[in-house]
This record gives C-alpha cells, sequence and structure tokens, in this order.
C-alpha cells in the first residue's frame, strides 16, 4: 500500500481547490436560497430572514422562468442544429483519406479560432457590425436590399439568429475536431471492406460512420446542452443585459445575474439551485451513457 | 526551429500592436486636458495638512477623468504628476492624491462604492477613501446614508455656500436637512438646435425666432412634422426629451413603497410613440453610436437637449486652438441655444466627503476652493465652458460677450443657465430615480418599436425594477 500514498499528496491541491472555490459555495448557495437576504438599493442590508420556499414560489408562479428556459433553449437549438451538420460533414471530409486534402492541419486551426476570442469581444464585434446605423445596414442599403435600416436587435428572430449564429461560429470548429477524433479511431478495414461490398459514400456514412460515431455524438450533444444551459456572455453584451426585444433573448444565467443588482442572495440562490438541479440530470445522463458505451 | 522563429515574429507582432493601442490611448486623451493654467498660489492652508497627524494619502473615487482635470488645472497648490493624464494624481501640499477611475457602465462605479464605503473606517489609512464623487440621479442613495459626511461636520458654513444655486443643495441634502455634498457645476438645460437645420425649415436661425418654434410641446411636435417633411428629425431619438419630462413630474417615482408613474412621464411616452411612428425621431439608446451621429457637422437632427457639459464634453472637440477638427458641428460652431419647452437639468458631479476619511482638512479644503473660490470658478467658465455654481459670476458671465460659446457659433447662452438653474425644483426626486428611469426607457423601447403594447411594456418595467429593488410593489 506504501507505493500508493503519493498518489493521495498529488490529489490534495485540487481537492482544496475544489472544496473552496465549489464544494463550499455550492453549500452557501443552497442554504441561501432559503433566505430572504437583499441589499436595498445596494447599501442597505435586508434580512437575512429565513422565508423557506418562498423564493422558489415566487421564481415559478411569475412563470418567468420558464420563459428564460425557453428562450435558453431556442437559441441553443439554433445554433447547435447548423454546428451539429457542418461538423459532421468538416469531420468527415478531413477523415476521408480518399479525398487527400490538402492542407487539413490549417484548416483545423483555423475553423478553430472564433473559439480563441473571448465571447464579449466576439459580442461587441457583432454589436458594432449589427448597430442600426452599423457597416451591415449601410452595405444593405447601399446594394438595394433594404430601403430602411433593419434593426437586428429589435425583432425576436433576428436577435435570436445573432446569438445562435455567433455561438455557431465560436464553437463549430471545436466540435468539428472532438468528431474528427472520433472518426479517426474507425477502423479502416471497415471501410475497405464496404467499399469491396459495393456501398456508396453514403451509405457508408450512415451506416457505418454514423453507429461507431455515437457515444461521441451523445458526448458533444450533452455537454453542448450544458454549455447551451449557461448561455450568458453572449446575448448579455449583445442586447446590452436586457435581453431585448421584449426579453425574448433573456437567458436563466442573464436572469440570474439581473438579481446582482440588489445582491439578492436569497432569489440568486434560489434560480442557481433550479439551474444545478438540470445541470445535474443532463450530467447523470452523460454519465450512463459513458459507463454503458464502455461495456 | 522554424516554428520557433514563427511564434517569436508572432510575440512580437502581438506585443507591437498592444504597445500601438497603449500609445493611442494616452495621446488622444492628451488633447482633452491640454492648456493646464498655470495654478494660483492660494494653497497655504493645506501644507500644514500632514503635519496635523492626518494621512498621507487622499484617495479619490470618480468615475472619468473630468474632477480630475478640474483639480489639475485648477485647485489652487496643486501639483499634478502628469499634465497630459490627470487620472495619475498629484500633490497637494505634503498630501498626495491619488485617484480611483471605476466606469460607470453596468453600475460598476456604484458597485465599487458599495463595496468600499461601509467599511471605510476599518480600511488601512493609506487606502481610506477621503473623497467620492456622486451623480444626480443616485445622490440620494448615498447622501441618505451615514457612508458621506455633512460638510459641515468639516466646518464649512452655510455662509459660505450662498452664492451656490439652491437645487443643487437640494439634490444633496438628507431626510434630516444636512447637506452632504458640495458641486461646482450647476446643470440647467437647454435645447440645442442646429443652426443650418433651423434657418431652412423655421427661416431662421436666431434664438428667439427659434423658442417660437418649440415653446411648448405642441408647437414642438408640429415643428418636428414640418422637419419630417424636409427629410429632417426633430431629435436623434426619443430619450433625448425624457428628462425634460422627467424633471418636471409632479410625483415620485415611489410613493409609499409603490411604483408609480407620474403624467408628465406618460406625456413623454404618448408624444414619443407618435413622433417614432411618424418617423419623426429614433429609438436608439442615448451615448450609443446612432445617438451621437447627430452631432456631425451635416446630420440630420434638428435637436438635442443638454446642460453646458454636454456642449464642451460630449458633443465634439471644441475649437480652441489645441484640437483637432473632428468633422463635428461642435467644432464647427454650427449649434444655437434656446430656452425649449420646459426647463430641465442634467447631471452634474457631486463631491462628499467620506465617513472615516482621514484627511479632514485636506477634503474641505479641495471643497471650498473647488466650489466656492469664485476666481476659481471663473476659470472653469473660461477655460471649460462649464456653467459653475457660484450665481453672481455666472450672472455676470451672462452679460459679458467674452464668455460666448464657440460651438453656438459666439452666442452666449449663460443667461438662459442662469434663468434655468433658478427655476429647477426637485420637490419630486427620490432614491430610486436611477434605475426607476432606467428601466422605463428600456421598456417603453419596446412599445416605441411595435414588439410590445403599452401595457406589456409597462409591465415588463414594474418587472425590472422590482429585480432591482425587491423592496418596492406595484
Amino acid at each position: 500500500m506504501r507505493h500508493n500514498r503519493w498518489g493521495y499528496y498529488f490529489l490534495i491541491p485540487f481537492f482544496l481547490v475544489f472544496i473552496i472555490f465549489q464544494l463550499i459555495p455550492l453549500g452557501t448557495t443552497i442554504y441561501n436560497s432559503f433566505f430572504e437576504h437583499y441589499f436595498r438599493n445596494g447599501l442597505t442590508e435586508v434580512g437575512p430572514n429565513f422565508v423557506g420556499l418562498a423564493n422558489y414560489r415566487t421564481l415559478f408562479s411569475s412563470g418567468d422562468i420558464g420563459q428564460y428556459f425557453k428562450n435558453t433553449m431556442i437559441m441553443w437549438v439554433m445554433g447547435f442544429v447548423p454546428q451539429i451538420i457542418v461538423s459532421l460533414l468538416l469531420a468527415a471530409w478531413f477523415s476521408d483519406p480518399s479525398l487527400r486534402l490538402r492542407g487539413r492541419k490549417f484548416f483545423q486551426s483555423v475553423i478553430y479560432m472564433p473559439n480563441l476570442i473571448m465571447a464579449s469581444a466576439f459580442a461587441m464585434l457583432f454589436f458594432a457590425l449589427f448597430a442600426d446605423t452599423g457597416p451591415i445596414n449601410t452595405m444593405l442599403l447601399q446594394i438595394g436590399i433594404f430601403r430602411a435600416p433593419y434593426k437586428f436587435l429589435s425583432h425576436t428572430f433576428s436577435a435570436r439568429a445573432l446569438v445562435a449564429g455567433m455561438n455557431f461560429l465560436m464553437w463549430f470548429g471545436n466540435t468539428t475536431i472532438l468528431l474528427l477524433a472520433g472518426m479517426l479511431g474507425i477502423d479502416q478495414t471497415l471501410y475497405e471492406a464496404a467499399e469491396v461490398d459495393g456501398a456508396n459514400a453514403t451509405q457508408i456514412f450512415f451506416r457505418i460512420t454514423l453507429p461507431i460515431l455515437r457515444p461521441i455524438l451523445l458526448y458533444v450533444v450533452i455537454t453542448s446542452l450544458i454549455g447551451g444551459l449557461q448561455l450568458f456572455d453572449v446575448p448579455q453584451i449583445l442586447t446590452n443585459g436586457q435581453g431585448g426585444p421584449n426579453r425574448t433573448t433573456m437567458t436563466l444565467i442573464m436572469y440570474l445575474n439581473k438579481h446582482l443588482y440588489s445582491k439578492n442572495y436569497g432569489m440568486g440562490g434560489a434560480l442557481s439551485v433550479i439551474l444545478f438541479i438540470i445541470t445535474g440530470i443532463l450530467s447523470i445522463i452523460i454519465f450512463r451513457i459513458n459507463t454503458r458505451s464502455q461495456q | 526551429m522554424k516554428k520557433r522563429i514563427i511564434s517569436i515574429v508572432l510575440a512580437g507582432m502581438m506585443a507591437a500592436s498592444l504597445a500601438a493601442c497603449g500609445g493611442s490611448g494616452a495621446s488622444s486623451s492628451g488633447g482633452a486636458a491640454s492648456g493646464g493654467a498655470a495654478s494660483g498660489s492660494t494653497g497655504a492652508a493645506t501644507t500644514e495638512a500632514a503635519d496635523s497627524g492626518e494621512g498621507k494619502v487622499l484617495n479619490i473615487q470618480c468615475w472619468n477623468d473630468e474632477f480630475a482635470r478640474r483639480m489639475s488645472d485648477h485647485m489652487p497648490g496643486y501639483e499634478a504628476a502628469d499634465k497630459d493624464d490627470a487620472t495619475k494624481g498629484g500633490k497637494l501640499g505634503d498630501v498626495e492624491v491619488r485617484f480611483t477611475v471605476t466606469p460607470s457602465t453596468d453600475n460598476a462605479y456604484q458597485n465599487n462604492l458599495d463595496a468600499v464605503l461601509p467599511e471605510n473606517a476599518d480600511a488601512p489609512a493609506d487606502e481610506k477613501v477621503d473623497l467620492f464623487l456622486i451623480e444626480a440621479d443616485y445622490a440620494l442613495k448615498y447622501v441618505n446614508t451615514p457612508v458621506a459626511l455633512p460638510v459641515a461636520d468639516l466646518g464649512i458654513t452655510e455662509d459660505e455656500l450662498a452664492n451656490q444655486y439652491q437645487y443643487t443643495k437640494d439634490i444633496v441634502t438628507d431626510a434630516d436637512g444636512n447637506l452632504k455634498g458640495l458641486t461646482w457645476q450647476g446643470c440647467p438645460g437647454v435645447l440645442i438646435y442646429n443652426r443650418d437645420i433651423a434657418k431652412e425649415v423655421l427661416g431662421s436661425d436666431d434664438p428667439e425666432e427659434v423658442q417660437k418654434a418649440v415653446a411648448d410641446w405642441d408647437t414642438f411636435n408640429k415643428t418636428a412634422a414640418a422637419l419630417k417633411e424636409k427629410g429632417y428629425r426633430i431629435t436623434s431619438t426619443v430619450n433625448d426629451s425624457y428628462r425634460v419630462f422627467s424633471n418636471n413630474v409632479s410625483s415620485p417615482w415611489v410613493v409609499d413603497g409603490k411604483i408609480n408613474v407620474d403624467d408628465s412621464i406618460k406625456a413623454w411616452v404618448d408624444m414619443s410613440k407618435a413622433q417614432v411612428d411618424a418617423g419623426e425621431t429614433g429609438t436608439a439608446d442615448l451615448w450609443s453610436d446612432d445617438w451621437s451621429k447627430g452631432f456631425a457637422k451635416d446630420a440630420d437632427v434638428f435637436c438635442y437637449f443638454g446642460p453646458a457639459w454636454l456642449i464642451n464634453f460630449s458633443m465634439g472637440n471644441v475649437d480652441d486652438g489645441n484640437n483637432e477638427d473632428d468633422g463635428s458641428r461642435t467644432f464647427a460652431g454650427g449649434w444655437g441655444a434656446t430656452v425649449g419647452p420646459q426647463g430641465f437639468y442634467w447631471g452634474g458631479t457631486w463631491i462628499c466627503a467620506a465617513a472615516g476619511t482621514d484627511n479632514p482638512t485636506a477634503v474641505a479644503e479641495i471643497m471650498r476652493q473647488m466650489t466656492t473660490n469664485e476666481q476659481v470658478l471663473t476659470d472653469i467658465v473660461k477655460m471649460d465652458n462649464d456653467f459653475v455654481n457660484n450665481k453672481p459670476a455666472m450672472e455676470a458671465a451672462a452679460t459679458d460677450d467674452s464668455f460666448a460659446f464657440k460651438p453656438l457659433g459666439g452666442q452666449n447662452p449663460l443667461g438662459m443657465f442662469c434663468e434655468g438653474a433658478d427655476k429647477i425644483s426637485l420637490a419630486n426626486t427620490c432614491e430610486y430615480d436611477q434605475g426607476c428611469n432606467e428601466s422605463f426607457q428600456l421598456a417603453m423601447k419596446e412599445y416605441f418599436e411595435g414588439n410590445a403594447t403599452y401595457e406589456e411594456a409597462l409591465q415588463s418595467f414594474y418587472k425590472s425594477v422590482t429585480e432591482k429593488y425587491p423592496e418596492l410593489e406595484y
């Protein structure tokens, strides 16, 4: 047993950091969610008074949380569907030896690059590009497509599409690389056998590549879903924290951020706990799938 | 090896581009602060401060370089460390002055104050906040709590403040009648109009003639329609006229813990909706690029509502011989000023002494010099085109042609400002004003743009306010 002890020593830093920065805050968040505790106008402390489940009741009775959950999911789906299609296509091309693509490494790096830009900087860029008198509108006016500038951020669909589009741009490279790794792991003899049997490219893709890729595909879906639930920086910056128009791009985390204004620990805590439960359920699902695929 | 060379080159390029950004930032702020007048030599009182066991560092919390520049240019006995960047601080006698700049965006400035002020008394001596600046919109939030010291505690008497405009004192007086802040500025607003458009549409750019076309809201709306026919917009955005309505309310935003929408605010909603629908104005936010595009020389915006600082601080470079031509109407001197439909004020910066300060003498000295010394204040008017908080000085300046504003084509608007400053009433302010005003304008934007009915927009306003202030009801 002696030779094992060093392993535990090396684990100490992780657990220390985990306990201080994750476990304790998690505990206090759950604890806070049962209290009325905020600062009146930022300066005068109110509470903490124990109120039981009143914060949860307020959250659910207003119905807002359902709306924000819906917004979050819609924007995630709008971004994820094109993302997975493009990523699959790119990964299939990159992994296909018969295509003999040149500069694969170069393109792999290039498509990953949007992910290196800070999301907030990226959102600022889009905010400037799509402003009412911004370059995109100016261009469209000059070409003659529009007669008056189109207010991209004042219409639900275009505002959501911008958020989804940015998420797509930022993450499709990452997904491509994950899927590519999975595809390159597939035994080449399977493809050769299929070709000998006379299967065409479409059949090979749907009958061989996709089924073998399933566990990785599920991993991508679930991690993207968890990331999507925590969608915050892009819509926050793009809509100036308002989730406009009419709060149709307001995500759950943006709503959480609204409670920061009055340092409302109670409501913020309750909302965080709900998010924690949703994310927890999704994590259990991915864990199950992973262990099953290993058997 | 090849890879390493490439990476070194790339890193070098990044470093170079970062350095370039830093360089341009410094030079752009330099232009605004230039022309530093020689400070007077009346600062004898301050030199004793350090000997009397007071702190060696005087910390000032602010959100931009405005006060730092006023200090650097006008405070007697104060030596700025860097003439080009006033926020670097300086020396007042033996006391080192340090500025902490936190931008107002996203409430960051107030969040910072909320974090440091309540614990100020226990902070280490060199880090104690001694002075902090506040704006009118949220002044009561700090004035009604013990974090700001009454100026009487610093030994400043009412007699010394007799020349200041009453409204500048009302804003920072707490519920018990203690005056807790002082300002060097007065911010009565006027209607600032585009002279070329006035000539073309109204036939004259004379302030008195233009005033006839904007004398009340009905004629204002008729003028808006006339402007629209010639392809001009009356204002850049609906939010331009908001303050004029919100300053003339007959009841505050919160009455007995309930949110209350005043008739004057409702009148703004109705007028704005009609103007937006008719294409006479836009819906951009104040300070956005879409809003400030009207500052350009050949823009299509007829007027802005604003005080003196809007003209000299925000609408473009003033042609004072040091600044570059930025293509703005301000530089070209093509604006005019008139009273407009109703009186209003906008902004202003108040200086408050922080509870727990360890430099009360120096703090009192700064407050006295910057807000009551008539010579300092007159210099500020001359150099910065500010409207200062001193009645006799302003009334004298109003009749003096040497105080003509260049951006206004040589018009001297100080008489209008004086008249406005006397009329400002602050009977209906409350500590929730800022949060309510911001939420209301944002919520109504949805109504103006047709994304919501008035009722829906009102509901989303209530929602947004109760998120900010959970203690309120509607």
